[in-house]
Order: C-alpha cells, then sequence, then structure tokens
C-alpha cells in the first residue's frame, strides 16, 4: 500500500472532513454496481432455494404437472430406511474422515514449522492435491484401488498378502473413500494451521522455555489453545465439505456396492435425475440444508463461547 | 492481510534440537506417499497396455510411449473438452473476479440503506450445498435456454459469495482518505475505483483469478447436470465418461487425467504463495 499518499493526506485531516459531509454521491450508484451481481445471487442462488423449499411440498417428475403433496414427501422421508441409511452414511463418512485430515493437517503443521532441509518443498508436496479435481483424485483414487489391477493390491501380493476388494467390497469402500479425502484434504488443513502457528508470539515459548517447561507441555498449554480459532474453522469446513461431498464419491463407487457409501448428497442426485422424483430429492435437500446451517450455528456459538473463556 | 508462505516461518528456540531427524524422515515418507498417487498417474499414462494390466506391476515403467494419448486422441474429441474447459474457465475468470470486485468495493467503502441485510444475504448463499438448490438451479438454467451451452455452466456460477467477502475484507483496509482525496481533484467514480481501488487491490485479485479459474477448472457435479452433449463436456466430464466405460482403458484415463491437471500444477508452481496466502487469510482474523 502507498504510505506516502496516505501520510501526505493525513497532513489536512480538516480539508479531508469537511469536504466529506459535503460530499454526495450519487444515491444509487452503490446499487447500481452489485445489480449485476445481485442479479445472478438471485436467479441462481436465493430463488433456488426458495423454490427447493416449495417443491419439497409438492410431487412433480420434471415433465407433466406440479401437484401438491403436503408434508408427504417429508413423511415418507421419515419413514425411508434409505435415507436414513444415506444420512447414517453421511454421519460415518463424516466422523472418519474430519478428524483424521485434521490431526494430520496439525502433525504436519507442527513438524513443518520447525527448521529442516528441504522445508519449502516439502510444504508445497503436501499441499499440492488440494488444486487437483476430486474427479481426477476419483479416477486415481479408483486405479489405484483397482481389485485386479490396482498398484495398492500388486504391493500387497508382492508382499505375500490377498487381493483386497477395496472399491467393490461393502466394508472396504468407506475407507478407501476416507483415505482418498485425507489425501485431499490434509494439506489445506495443514496450511491453516501453519497460518496460526505462526501468528503465535515467539514470546510465549521464550518465556515458558525460560520457566522449564517441556517442549510436549508448551505444546499442550500454549500452541493447542492458541489454535482453537483455527480448529474451530477447520471443523465447519470439513464438517460442510463432507456433508457435501459428492465428485469424489460419484467417481470411486458411485454410491456402492450396494448403497455402501451412498450420502444424502448423492441421495438427492438419484432421486432428482435418475428417479425423476423433484419433489422428494427437494425435501431431501431442506433437510440437508438445515443440519448445515444448524451444525454451522451451533460450531460458531461454541467457538464464540469458548473465546471469551480464554 | 496476513498469510502464511512457504518461504516465512517462525523460529522457535529449541526447535533444532529434539529428534529433528526423525520427525525429517516422517515427514519425507510421508511427502513420497502424497506424492506418489500422482507419480502412479504419470506412470500408467506413459506405460504401454500390455504393462499396465498386469496383476503384479513394477513401480518404474519398463518401457515408455505415448501410445495411450494417442488412443484418447483417436476414440474421443479430448482437443473439444480442452478447448470446452479453457473456455468456460477463462470466461467465468473475468466475469466472476469483475463482478466480485465492484461487489466487494461497493460493501466496503459505500454506506446505503439495506447495505448489512444484503451483505448478510450473500453471505448465507455461502453456505447453501449445490446440491440443495441443484433441482431449482437446473430448473431456472432451463427456463433461460442455457441447458446444453457453456452459458449454463459459467452463469450459474458466475455470483461467488466467497470472492465478494473475500474482497470486502481486503478493500476495507484501503484508506478513505486516498478515494476522499482524488475526489477532491474531481476525479469520477469510475476513474477512482479503476486507477486508485484496482491498483491497491492486485494481491486479491491474484488470489480471485487463481481461485476461481481452479474451482471452474474442476468442476464437475454442475457441468454433469448442464451439459449432455459429449461434443460440449470439459475435461471432468470427459474423463468421467472415459472411467464410466464397460472396460476403462486405465492407461487413456490416466493420459487424460495428466492433461487435465496440467494447468493446474503449473498455476500451483507459478502462484503458490498466492494460493496459500488466500487460504491462509479467509477466515483466522
Amino acid at each position: 500500500m502507498s504510505n506516502s499518499a496516505v501520510m501526505a493526506n493525513s497532513v489536512r485531516p480538516a480539508t479531508a472532513a469537511r469536504t466529506r459531509r459535503s460530499f454526495r454521491r450519487p444515491w444509487m450508484l452503490p446499487y447500481l454496481l452489485i445489480t449485476p451481481n445481485l442479479l445472478l445471487f438471485s436467479a441462481f442462488s436465493f430463488f433456488p432455494l426458495l423454490y427447493a423449499f416449495y417443491i419439497s411440498f409438492h410431487d412433480w417428475s420434471l415433465i407433466g404437472d406440479v401437484t401438491y403433496a403436503g408434508l408427504a414427501n417429508y413423511r415418507r422421508l421419515v419413514a425411508d430406511t434409505q435415507f436414513w441409511h444415506a444420512l447414517l452414511n453421511t454421519a460415518v463418512y463424516a466422523l472418519a474422515s474430519v478428524p483424521t485430515t485434521m490431526a494430520g493437517g496439525l502433525l504436519l503443521a507442527v513438524a513443518l514449522n520447525r527448521r529442516m532441509p528441504g522445508r519449502v518443498f516439502l510444504r508445497s508436496v503436501y499441499f499440492l492435491p488440494v488444486v487437483v479435481s476430486a474427479v481426477a483424485t476419483g479416477i486415481i483414487a479408483a486405479w489405484m484401488f483397482n481389485e485386479h489391477y490396482g498398484v495398492i493390491n500388486s504391493l500387497i501380493v508382492r508382499l505375500g498378502g490377498d487381493r483386497i476388494p477395496w472399491l467393490s467390497s461393502p466394508a472396504w469402500a468407506l475407507p478407501s473413500l476416507v483415505l482418498a479425502t485425507f489425501w485431499v484434504r490434509v494439506g489445506f488443513c495443514m496450511v491453516v494451521y501453519l497460518a496460526a502457528l505462526q501468528s503465535i508470539p515467539t514470546l510465549y515459548y521464550e518465556a515458558a522455555t525460560m520457566d522449564g517447561a517441556s517442549p510436549s507441555r508448551q505444546f499442550w498449554k500454549i500452541t493447542l489453545p492458541l489454535l482453537r480459532p483455527a480448529t474451530f474453522l477447520l471443523l465447519i469446513l470439513n464438517v460442510i465439505h463432507s456433508f457435501q461431498v459428492f465428485d469424489l464419491i460419484y467417481v470411486m463407487t458411485g454410491g456402492g456396492p450396494g448403497f455402501s457409501t451412498t450420502m444424502l448428497v448423492q441421495y438427492i442426485y438419484q432421486s432428482a435425475f435418475m428417479t425423476s422424483e423433484m419433489g422428494y430429492a427437494s425435501a431431501i435437500g431442506v433437510v440437508l440444508y438445515v443440519i448445515v446451517l444448524g451444525f454451522t450455528i451451533i460450531q460458531w456459538r461454541v467457538s464464540r463461547q469458548s473465546e471469551n473463556v480464554l | 492481510m496476513s498469510g502464511v508462505t512457504f518461504e516465512a516461518g517462525a523460529r522457535r528456540p529449541g526447535s533444532r534440537r529434539t529428534g529433528n531427524v526423525l520427525i525429517w524422515i516422517a515427514v519425507v515418507l510421508g511427502a513420497l506417499a502424497m506424492i506418489f498417487p500422482l507419480y502412479w498417474m504419470l506412470a500408467t499414462a506413459i506405460r504401454p497396455r500390455s504393462e499396465v494390466f498386469q496383476p503384479v506391476v513394477s513401480l518404474i515403467p519398463q518401457m515408455l510411449t505415448l501410445e495411450n494419448f494417442r488412443n484418447v486422441a483417436q476414440r474421443h474429441p479430448f482437443l473439444t473438452w480442452v478447448m470446452n474447459s479453457t473456455f468456460i474457465a477463462v470466461i467465468a475468470v473475468v466475469i466472476t473476479v469483475s463482478a466480485n470486485l465492484l461487489c466487494g468495493y461497493v460493501f466496503a467503502k459505500f454506506r446505503f440503506p439495506g447495505r448489512d441485510i444484503l451483505f448478510f444475504a450473500i453471505l448465507g448463499a455461502l453456505m447453501i450445498p449445490i446440491q440443495v438448490i441443484l433441482v431449482p438451479e437446473f430448473l431456472v438454467t432451463s427456463w433461460l435456454g442455457l441447458l446444453n451451452s457453456p452459458w449454463g455452466v459459467i452463469l450459474p456460477r458466475a455470483a461467488e459469495a466467497f470472492g465478494v467477502f473475500m474482497v470486502r475484507q481486503f478493500m476495507v483496509s484501503i484508506p478513505d482518505e486516498l478515494i476522499e482525496a482524488a475526489r477532491l481533484d474531481g476525479a469520477s467514480e469510475m476513474r477512482i475505483f479503476l486507477r486508485i481501488v484496482l491498483p491497491l487491490s492486485k494481491p486479491i485479485i491474484a488470489v480471485l483469478v487463481i481461485f476461481t479459474f481452479m474451482w471452474r477448472w474442476n468442476d464437475f457435479a454442475w457441468p454433469l447436470v448442464v451439459l449432455t452433449d459429449q461434443e460440449l463436456f470439459t475435461l471432468p466430464l470427459g474423463l468421467n465418461l472415459l472411467r464410466g466405460e464397460a472396460n476403462p482403458d486405465w492407461g487413456g484415463v490416466m493420459a487424460l487425467a495428466l492433461i487435465s491437471l496440467l494447468p493446474m500444477l503449473l498455476i500451483f508452481l507459478i502462484f503458490q504463495r498466492y494460493l496459500v496466502q488466500g487460504i491462509a487469510s479467509t477466515g483466522l482474523k
């Protein structure tokens, strides 16, 4: 930022203050400037959200009439074992992938915050998968996990083990997805934690070292508490992400085998575009939105409380 | 804007001593594991078909060939896909970044009735999972006659709440006095925006360009719904098509995956600092 200009200006604060009030911009200018964005948001975000709510109370198959259905879609949803199965899958996927990715990111951040040879390069390597598209990730993972020609089973066979049906057995499909997710997300968590680590004043550690605190004690008593805002941010982002994950699963397992990796969003997609039940798909969408929103609000509240305590 | 770069790092007393070698070895092994999937994609793409389909494959290709690339090019319009992806990503960057800059500037520097409500509404849009509004968004796109057209991919994703938020955060720190001074000198609003605000916003513009390009280049779910004509496919859709064939030609799939990754890898190598700064500055302060 050009500091000279700022300083030159602050020499005459009286003039600036006087003119600020007298100056009048055309009143419609701000509205004019945000109109393009607002139009796009209205057409493709706000209206669709309201409309999804509306459709969820109707029956409709894209072609033909929209008929009012009242709460029928929601009643069906409560009784639909597949819906509960999808919800459970989503919860299990989130519970398995969020903590592992965040713990991995934290460990990496702490390790790579130290001085070591090749540190810059190592950070880049861990971050690299973040820029890879979910489709490419899914395809590479599907190839590596391939039961017959995949490199993972190839290595297992070499070591004298048996082939594992990674993506074709209900038991192994979800763990494979969690592993792929770890690969994609760990670098992102690492970067956020690194940023937070570097904002901790070194003074704290110097003082603690002088008081004779061990490195592990410093980690638990200084580092971890001060990383709390970053942890909450990552928790929110990662949970939302795992409730919305689509591409990776669509490509790796397509929700199968059977129903074993079908998440809520997959179920929405299937209901909408495979079986053409728009009303039902929208009802699931509304439930998903409520879950995500609720979770975000709770996290936000908790994080604000915890910061007040500190 | 505070951010972490790959170069800078805090130095801690005592950090050099304890167990550094062991940690270094662990981190290097981890990095090898992280890079392995990308290596494996490359290794599969450049080895002959006979080598790809082996029950026990060697980790290093025994023979190098471009046959996989040739096969993909013969059987699929993959150059068209490259062009489609490029067109969509570039146009989306132009539209999204201009709209975000204008919108963020207004929310940062103008006071007007309804400002806060509008801003929170836009932030609320951030939290809408795309699949929730997939159905009605599809309908709107269909009503506008944009199905099976690159514009149907571009326009619904052109307003990016995240971008508006980042631009506003950044521009709040541009001193009001600069703008006032320019106004005193008789500069028009347009001139002020173009000649004063934009040049000061280069870092955030760079971040927006990279992020928007990355998002649009990698998009899958939305184009999957909008585009049905293979000639209009983007690279991720093409990849999905190849993968979905009865007996996927994995060498060809990996060749296409490699091609789809190249621009992102290039951007990453050139702009990694901005990318990381962008991520680090999005919610920590």
